[in-house]
């Protein structure tokens, strides 16, 4: 399937997700467990697909200047700076880092 | 006898959240064209997908050189959150008919963190509705502005769009790290993924952090407190110290 087919898929699914918390009965996913997955999943993927963002190179691992947009992404979150700022100052501390010849 | 909507607290705070959260639509749109999808196709994530969460997933996938089903797959993980959130939203609304669709498909984490945040019935009402609506208009609006801007910049790598998806991600995880156990669930999974990177295709390490996140929050749970790191990623009432924490 082409990858409009799964944009597709991944909609409808994201859809009927939402959808299943309205139809099912309250307590089946009041279950603590089953909540307590649906946490751990979220915090899990944001991790991976954070460091698969700075360090994978298709399947090779690579230092270069993505992991100075993590650091200063980082210190921009600690700082307390609003969602848009800490990408804007992410893309800068790549760009600025490649003027200067990291990779 | 409520106030009317120009004076709800609910509504106030909807539309300051579906501001600032609409604005940064425009990240979407930008690293989604820098992924290499077309401008439709980003368009399409936002209008139908519509969870900031999922949508990041899926063309941070793709931009790794995964497969689309591997990006689908992430994005649908991703968005199992929103049938907890769907659940509790639906004890405080009891939408009907079509509204009970409507509802669904702007059930997020902003919509939900607006909603319990107020206390009244009616402004819980009001406050899921008009950051729900508000965000799926903006962010909808800034992701066209985005995905054009990024399509003209050219090469996405000498505007630093790849560390801008890196600092992206981590703003959405940022927020979550609440707890001890929420920060050693997010170094295992990212040390599950650098480890298995170099042995499978791209984005199959993304789904590898999945099962490992799974298997610590099905086999890591005590009857201690639920949900862990399933608070929304955003505070909406800032100024009322512990409210995110014990919500």
């Amino acid at each position: 399937m082409s990858l409009w087919g799964w944009i597709l898929v991944a909609c409808a699914v994201g859809f009927l997700t939402k959808l299943l918390g309205y139809l099912v009965p309250k307590k089946w996913l009041t279950n603590p467990r089953v909540a307590r997955v649906a946490g751990t999943l979220t915090i899990g993927l944001l991790a991976s697909l954070t460091i698969a963002n700075t360090m994978a190179s298709g399947q090779t691992l690579a230092v270069d200047a993505r992991l100075g947009a993590l650091a200063a992404a980082a210190v921009a979150l600690w700082l307390k700076a609003p969602f848009l700022v800490v990408v804007i100052v992410g893309a800068a501390a790549a760009a600025g880092l490649r003027l200067l010849g990291l990779p | 006898m409520h106030t009317s909507l120009a004076q709800s607290p609910g509504a106030r705070v909807g539309l300051s959240i579906a501001v600032a959260t609409g604005l940064y639509g425009v990240s979407f749109g930008a690293l989604s064209v820098a992924s290499g999808l077309t401008v439709w196709q980003t368009q399409a994530l936002s209008l139908l997908l519509f969870s900031g969460g999922s949508q990041f997933a899926f063309i941070g996938v793709i931009a790794g050189g995964g497969t689309p089903v591997a990006a689908a797959s992430a994005a649908a993980l991703l968005g199992i959150r929103n049938a907890v959130y769907g659940m509790q939203m639906n004890v405080l609304l009891h939408p009907r008919g079509w509204r009970r669709f409507a509802a669904a498909h702007v059930t997020i984490d902003e919509s939900l963190a607006t909603s319990t945040g107020q206390s009244d019935p009616v402004e819980q009402k009001r406050g899921f509705w008009v950051a729900g609506v508000g965000i799926f208009v903006l962010w909808n609006l800034f992701t066209l502005v985005g995905s054009l801007a990024g399509d003209a910049l050219g090469d996405p790598k000498r505007w630093g769009l790849d560390g801008a998806a890196v600092a992206a991600f981590l703003a959405l995880l940022w927020p979550r790290l609440r707890s001890r156990e929420a920060g050693a669930i997010a170094v295992a999974c990212a040390l599950a993924t650098v480890l298995t990177v170099p042995f499978v295709p791209p984005g199959i390490p993304i789904l590898v952090a999945a099962v490992v996140a799974g298997l610590i929050g099905w086999f890591g749970y005590r009857s201690g407190p639920d949900g862990e790191g399933l608070e929304p990623d955003i505070d909406p009432y800032p100024g009322e110290p512990g409210r995110a924490a014990s919500s």
